[in-house]
């Protein structure tokens, strides 16, 4: 990998770790007598690690001129492997924080790190951050080289996003467990974190919009723009909602500049968008390059892509206060939130029927395949999701549903069933040729990964959806004489169970996960024969006359 | 290169674009994403002029229905304290046996007490009301400050132990702080288990010092506990010799009782729930035993 690059490089490579590790000791100084002490520590130690295969490899042979004939898979192939380690803690934290909410008692320890509150944010931000995160940067290098037919436009660059990003990753989810957050949700990392995640984010624009400027295809591919756009909303969702004062240089502890209701609709204003941008423009990225790629089959219609496309970009934007129905936001807010959101339905689904019309003439691929059937699956589940979340943003419909498990049941038919999913399908459509293979190691076990994610997802949807429409008529409902029915208690009581069945269906998909990540593991290994010949198009071919 | 291709498939030509082998369809919008982007426009058109919808500067456009959360919301608890008044008011006003007369407002109190219970005494006394270690079971029928309604809404109002300035003050002494040695807290440890109603597993060492203690007690706890150990509800001091015990009845927890002394805490309710509510809760914890609990709870 170190071999990639040239003698200068490696030692830019050197310099950009050097400096990264002296602002970690310098915020580890300054925060000494503090928890930011500990993250300072976190960075040197993470900067040195990083630095010692570069300084290993410092005299290793110079890369020979013709490596710019040649896609940029290194940094790919590590953001893999990135994925599916976060993939298995982050859904194994959350098998067993969904444990804890049905047996309180299993709380092994005293300590605080093993709470409820720690751990969650640690699923969430394992979950969403660190496997999400490293798929959708992976996925997009990958997609972005083969469809622009041209190498990325750095190369240091993309490794200085790849691993700058597990750091914050790395940063969130310790930070959570030291008991370092700024208590917003899906932004919980504190103010240093948030600087440097900042810093990661524009270099993996500026990258990706020069690697676009090189691209010897006359046309832009759609995958790209839905990259694209996650990673600008991304950037300004991520500065907004960031801005916060701390209390010193010394301190992790920082306060947010919005106050009161303000702070509410920009966090759901970036909470929502995050789900739009994060989790389903960038996935839908993915969507539009390996469904067809793993079909062969043309995408359905370009023109309906363009106007989902813009539909998405466009409405999602309004829709984040529905998450703030009947509170202090002022009662117009709502409207326009709910409104947009009905409105969102068309678009969503409309690129959701794209993608199954696509596999008009390959569904005898989507029987036999699982890894195509993955991804059907995903876009199934994508349809059921933005249906839901339309039908869930209307007020009548969110004053039964607002706070109960249905939300948990929502979240997670687009995260279980959507993210995970098109990123299990992708990851298998391009790991074999990653490698060098001429397919995955075991096709049973895709196969077997496929049943378990699947039955994972519907057992903990159901359960979510039943817990969370009785929660919500538990709590609504009225005796005669006009007081509640029920007490909190007596709807705890009636969750139990589905508390359970939602733990067994999160369990059924880790081990899911854990079959597809040895899987991964023995493709790479190459117990498979190697492939004969790589199956893209190469690297800048120049444009014929008239393109 | 833009060549355009059939599909053999779907018999549509492709736009001529080829990105490392993935190509497009010229498919039209379909028909239905249009009519359907027109329907949800059109509903959502409607709903602004008819609801508070779009800002303008400082104000919004308001909408012809008139309606507002605000209001809305102001509306539904007149609405509800309506419903509720006048069963609310003959409970906070008539006699606790007036009530306990009249089938339908027990009704209420059975119904709405069961809620007020479990969202406010249940974290402690448990959903059935049968206590646990340090918290007394509330079915039992005994009581360390008196059962009836009148008492248990005074116990509820102003608490035990709690920061009410009238609050219910009890506090078992710690003996073992110089006042008692080990050999005489053991010998009332015997005396009083080997007078006490249902402990069925004396052993050798409750025979020993049942004399000795018997005069220990009458020197330093008949004052709270009673001559006759029955307790004494101005003080709030447990009868010893019933079968309940609210911090266990084996020596050791005895011991421990003795030595180390006790201090329960109820909070004080007066803040929290209305007239009413405690009034309710009254009646509601006066009724409660195992049987009609579980009934009301539909479990098992």
């Amino acid at each position: 990998m170190i071999a990639q690059l040239t003698r200068n490089e490696r030692h830019n490579a050197l310099i950009i770790l050097g400096v990264v590790g002296l602002a970690g000791a310098a915020l580890g100084l300054a925060g000494r007598n503090d928890l930011l002490g500990y993250h300072g520590l976190l960075i040197v130690l993470f900067s040195a690690m990083v630095a010692l295969p570069v300084i290993r490899a410092l005299d290793a042979p110079e890369p020979t001129l013709d490596r710019e004939d040649e896609y940029y898979d290194d940094p790919i192939r590590v953001g893999v492997i990135l994925t599916m380690i976060w993939a298995v803690f982050g859904m194994f934290v959350g098998v067993w924080v969904a444990a804890l909410l049905a047996w309180p008692e299993l709380t092994f320890t005293d300590q605080a790190w093993a709470s409820f509150g720690r751990l969650r944010p640690a699923h969430t931000t394992g979950v969403i951050f660190g496997f999400g995160g490293n798929a959708l940067i992976a996925t997009s290098f990958h997609v972005l080289q083969r469809t622009s037919r041209a190498r990325l436009a750095g190369q240091v660059t993309p490794w200085f996003v790849l691993i700058g990003y597990n750091l914050f990753c790395l940063l969130a989810v310790t930070g959570y467990f030291l008991g370092i957050t700024q208590s917003k949700e899906y932004a919980e990392p504190e103010w240093y974190a948030d600087l440097w995640l900042v810093i990661v984010w524009v270099t993996y624009f500026v990258l990706y919009l020069r690697t676009l400027a090189r691209r010897k295809e006359p046309h832009i591919y759609v995958a790209n723009w839905y990259f694209l756009a996650f990673i600008v909303v991304v950037a300004i969702l991520h500065i907004v909602n960031g801005l916060a004062v701390p209390i010193s240089w010394g301190s992790a502890k920082s306060y947010t500049i919005y106050s009161g209701v303000q702070d509410a609709m920009t966090q759901w204003w970036y909470g929502h968008n995050a789900v739009a941008f994060f989790l389903t423009a960038g996935f839908l990225g993915m969507l539009y390059y390996y469904l067809p790629k793993r079909a062969e089959r043309p995408i359905f219609s370009y023109r309906l892509s363009i106007i989902s496309f813009w539909g998405i970009t466009f409405m999602y934007m309004w829709a984040g206060s529905h998450h703030l129905h009947y509170t202090a936001l002022p009662h117009w807010v709502q409207t326009l939130g709910m409104t947009f959101s009905v409105m969102l339905l068309v678009p969503s689904w409309a690129s959701a029927g794209n993608a199954l019309l696509t596999l008009n003439g390959a569904w005898h691929k989507v029987r036999d395949d699982a890894t195509l059937r993955f991804m059907m699956i995903a876009a199934v589940f994508y349809g059921i999701t933005t249906f839901e979340g339309s039908f869930l943003a209307i007020r009548a419909v969110n004053s039964l549903s607002h706070y109960t498990d249905w939300t948990i049941g929502h979240v997670h038919a687009g995260a279980l069933g959507w993210v995970a999913m098109i990123t299990f399908g992708s990851i298998y459509t391009f790991v074999p040729s990653l490698w060098g293979r001429e397919r995955m190691y075991s096709n049973t076990l895709v196969e077997v990964h496929f049943w378990c994610a699947l039955i994972g997802t519907l057992i903990y949807v159901f359960a979510m959806w039943n817990s969370g429409i009785i929660q919500g008529l538990m709590w609504r409902t009225y005796n005669d004489s006009g007081t509640l029915t029920y007490s909190f208690l007596e709807s705890l009581v009636a969750m139990h169970p589905y508390y359970i069945a939602r733990t067994l269906g999160g369990l059924l998909f880790f081990i899911g996960a854990v079959v597809g990540t040895y899987n991964i593991y023995m493709t790479i290994r190459g117990t498979t024969a190697p492939r004969a010949a790589a199956g893209d198009v190469p690297v800048g071919r120049p444009l014929a006359p008239g393109e | 290169m833009a060549v355009k291709e059939d599909d053999p498939v779907t018999g549509k030509q492709t736009t001529g674009h080829d990105w490392n082998g993935i190509k497009e369809l010229d498919t039209p919008v379909p028909r239905v994403v249009i009519f359907f982007l027109i329907v949800t426009a059109l509903f959502s058109t409607v709903y602004w002029i008819l609801m508070p919808a779009w800002p303008l500067g400082v104000t919004y456009t308001r909408g012809l229905l008139g309606i507002d959360q605000q209001t809305s919301v102001e509306n539904a608890l007149i609405r509800g304290a309506i419903q509720r008044e006048d069963w609310e008011r003959e409970i906070a006003t008539l006699p606790y046996d007036e009530i306990e007369a009249r089938p339908e407002l027990m009704q209420i109190v059975k119904e709405s007490g069961n809620t007020l219970f479990g969202d406010n005494c249940a974290a402690c006394h448990g959903l059935d009301g049968s206590g646990r270690v340090g918290y007394p079971d509330l079915t039992s029928g005994r009581w360390l400050w008196g059962g009836d309604p009148e008492t248990v809404e005074e116990t509820l109002r102003v608490g035990i132990n709690s920061s009410h300035p009238e609050g219910r003050f009890a506090q078992m002494p710690a003996f073992g702080d110089g006042m008692l040695d080990r050999t005489e807290i053991a010998a009332v440890v015997s005396y009083i288990r080997s007078n006490a109603e249902g402990i069925d597993d004396l052993g050798e060492l409750d025979a020993q010092g049942v004399e000795d203690g018997y005069e220990l007690y009458a020197m330093n706890c008949a004052a709270c506990h009673g001559e006759d150990a029955r307790g004494n509800r101005e003080l709030g001091a447990p009868d010893l010799l019933d079968a309940h015990w609210l911090y266990g009845s084996d020596r050791t927890d005895l011991f421990q009782t003795i030595s180390n002394g006790r201090a329960g805490h109820m909070p004080q309710w007066e803040d929290r729930l209305s007239l009413v509510q405690r009034r309710i809760l009254a009646l509601y914890v006066g009724s409660l035993s195992p049987a009609e609990r579980l009934e009301a709870l539909d479990v098992e």
